[in-house]
């Protein structure tokens, strides 16, 4: 039976307790994305700021618990600066990690998040990782939620967040 | 079946025997189970029936003329009579079985409301119902030009009533909680249903939290519709039940349809069954039915009134305990302890997520919802993105929130 230790880990409680890029972009000229968590009512608001294919700042607001705070905190911190293609590498990663069906459960876990994409890739997030030439890093801390199946929305928040303000940042401009 | 007739206060130690889930260990720990608002725990009675049912009597009812087929619709519809008896219904035909509490407030959304409710008229609910008795009536905006009022939450965690008369002014519909799943809240049904009627509209009490904890006689509250579940008051999921008045259920036409539910099926079109079949299309969850029944055995062993007296007192003691020992540390929502409050505590500690708090009480056993309590419009009311929720039923006592008390202390090693 996992317990709090595999949850909140040091790395966590630290990004929990000084979130990284905190705060608003001026929208526009960035792009502004909200998520919400439909289990908690958590909120997740990303401000990215794409200038040609780099990443050039990102800022996080909203309010949820420590792992949806945390895993924001982290993800700002490992995509800022980066390349879009990057960026989207580091994303399927992490949802790679994050995924039900490739982690050793303790038990019968359920399956957990049917909106994501974690119940689909067959590899490993390590292996994902390799494969897309990203290093998770910090990231890692966060494996132990999938021992929590019913937190790993918490945790996946800002990352569909994230991908859906790419998305948006990609799209042709509309009028702008 | 046997059931223990049990004087007040509650046996708690007996009734604990009773649910063989609470002997679990979690985490070393043993269970302590305060999410009775989410769903209870069933007792063994109703579990062995269940079995008992599959075991010896399982067939389709309403179809087969073998004995079981008999026993199996007997036992369908003497389940049906429990619930009508329960809740002081006139008779057990106004008993529709439905999914659970969501599904009888869409069918009377649905049913009754596709037929009754037009552009322009007006359906009034409240700021505290859950998401189960708020989107249909938003679903029911939008598909029919229809206009929504909302009583609003007062200072007190009680509804403001100061402009009733005039929400309910010209109103078709009222659709109000009999207990708030969030505050505990307990809304004056009869005030409110006087007024409605007096307004010309029907009165929908969505009674998910309140007919499995306080004594329920339909008639007395005078409501016209009354929905609950099966799950949240001992019984198994996938059973809940629809009461409305015979009149009403009678000119409303049939919600989901197939077999069943009809009395003769043409090429050019069918006529309905009588009801409460009428609204029972498809064969039904009878092994939750009698599930139910046993339940309310159960229940009505121990006496809705015992029931109610012990879990208000168990309130009174929990929000005590929890200011006395966290003071200003703590906040909790709704009401004051009292008669108008449930035996449901929302509580916000320091600035603490209620996942992280929860998932610290999970650590030495101590179960308690987190979340939103799938009632956004509430929790923007209280300026709360999320809160934790003790509640309480039969098989709960003081020990439990002691431990719930003692346990709250610990989210501050991690996250004070």
């Amino acid at each position: 039976m996992p317990g709090l230790e595999d949850l909140y880990r040091e790395i966590i409680l630290d990004h929990y307790r000084n979130p990284r890029n905190r705060g608003e972009l001026e929208s526009p000229p960035a792009v502004r994305t909200e998520g919400f968590n439909p289990l908690c009512g958590d909120e997740i608001v990303v401000f990215l700021d794409v200038a040609g294919d780099v990443i050039a700042d990102l800022k996080i607001a909203g309010q949820g618990c420590s792992i949806s705070q945390s895993s924001a905190s982290m993800m700002s911190a490992a995509v800022k600066g980066k390349t879009v293609a990057q960026a989207r590498s580091t994303i399927r990663a992490f949802r790679a990690m994050m995924s039900l069906h490739v982690q050793q459960l303790d038990g019968p876990g359920s399956d957990g998040d049917k909106t994501g994409p974690e119940t689909g890739p067959e590899r490993s997030g390590a292996e994902v990782a390799a494969d897309e030439g990203v290093a998770l890093g910090d990231l890692e801390a966060l494996q132990g939620v999938v021992k929590f199946p019913v937190r790993i929305k918490c945790a996946t928040l800002s990352w569909h967040t994230l991908a859906q303000a790419l998305d948006e940042a990609e799209a042709p401009a509309s009028g702008s | 079946m046997e059931v223990s007739s049990l004087a007040a206060p509650l046996d708690v130690a007996r009734i604990k025997k009773d649910f063989p889930i609470l002997e679990r260990v979690v985490h070393g720990k043993r269970l302590v189970y305060l999410d009775t608002a989410s769903s209870s725990q069933k007792p063994l009675v109703v579990i062995e029936a269940m079995s008992r049912y599959y075991e010896t009597t399982h067939a389709n009812v309403h179809r087969g003329v073998y004995e079981i087929a008999q026993e199996a619709t007997r036992l369908y519809e003497e389940a049906r009579a429990k619930v009508a008896t329960f809740i002081g219904a006139s008779s057990p035909d106004e008993v529709v079985f439905t999914k659970n509490a969501t599904e009888a407030i869409n069918l009377v959304a649905y049913s009754w409301g596709r037929k009754n409710i037009g552009p322009g008229d007006v359906v009034v609910t409240t700021e505290i119902e859950h998401h189960a008795n708020f989107v249909p009536w938003l679903q029911l905006r939008e598909e029919t030009g229809a206009q929504l009022r909302f009583l609003r939450l007062g200072d007190d965690g009680t509804l403001d009533l100061d402009n009733l008369v005039q929400v309910l002014d010209g109103a078709k519909l009222l659709a109000v909680t009999g207990a708030s799943n969030v505050l505990g809240t307990l809304p004056p049904v009869r005030t409110l249903v006087d007024a409605a009627h007096a307004a010309g509209a029907l009165v929908l009490v969505d009674g998910a939290q309140y007919v499995p904890h306080l004594p329920t006689e339909v008639l007395d509250l005078g409501a016209d519709f009354v929905a609950f579940t099966g799950h949240k008051m001992l019984g198994p999921t996938g059973i809940g039940a629809l009461w409305a008045r015979r009149e009403l259920l009678e000119a409303m036409p049939a919600f989901l349809t197939g077999g069943e539910m009809i009395r003769d099926v043409r090429l050019d079109g069918f006529t309905t069954n009588d009801i409460p079949w009428k609204f029972e299309a498809g064969t039904p969850p009878i092994a939750e039915a009698i599930g139910l029944g046993v339940a309310i055995d159960y229940l009505r062993g121990i006496g809705m009134g015992a029931v109610r007296s012990h879990e208000q007192a168990l309130t009174s003691y929990a929000m005590k305990a929890l200011k006395e020992r966290y003071g200003d540390d703590i906040v909790i929502y709704g009401p004051p302890p009292s008669a108008v409050r449930a035996g449901i505590v929302s509580f916000s500690y320091k600035d603490i997520h209620a996942h992280d708090l929860s998932q610290v009480l999970d650590e030495v056993g101590v179960c308690v919802r987190a979340g939103h309590h799938c009632a956004k419009p509430l929790m923007r009311c209280l300026g709360v993105g999320a809160t934790a929720r003790a509640s309480f039923s039969v098989y709960n006592d003081e020990a439990d929130v002691d431990a719930l008390v003692d346990a709250i202390r610990g989210a501050d090693a991690l996250f004070g």
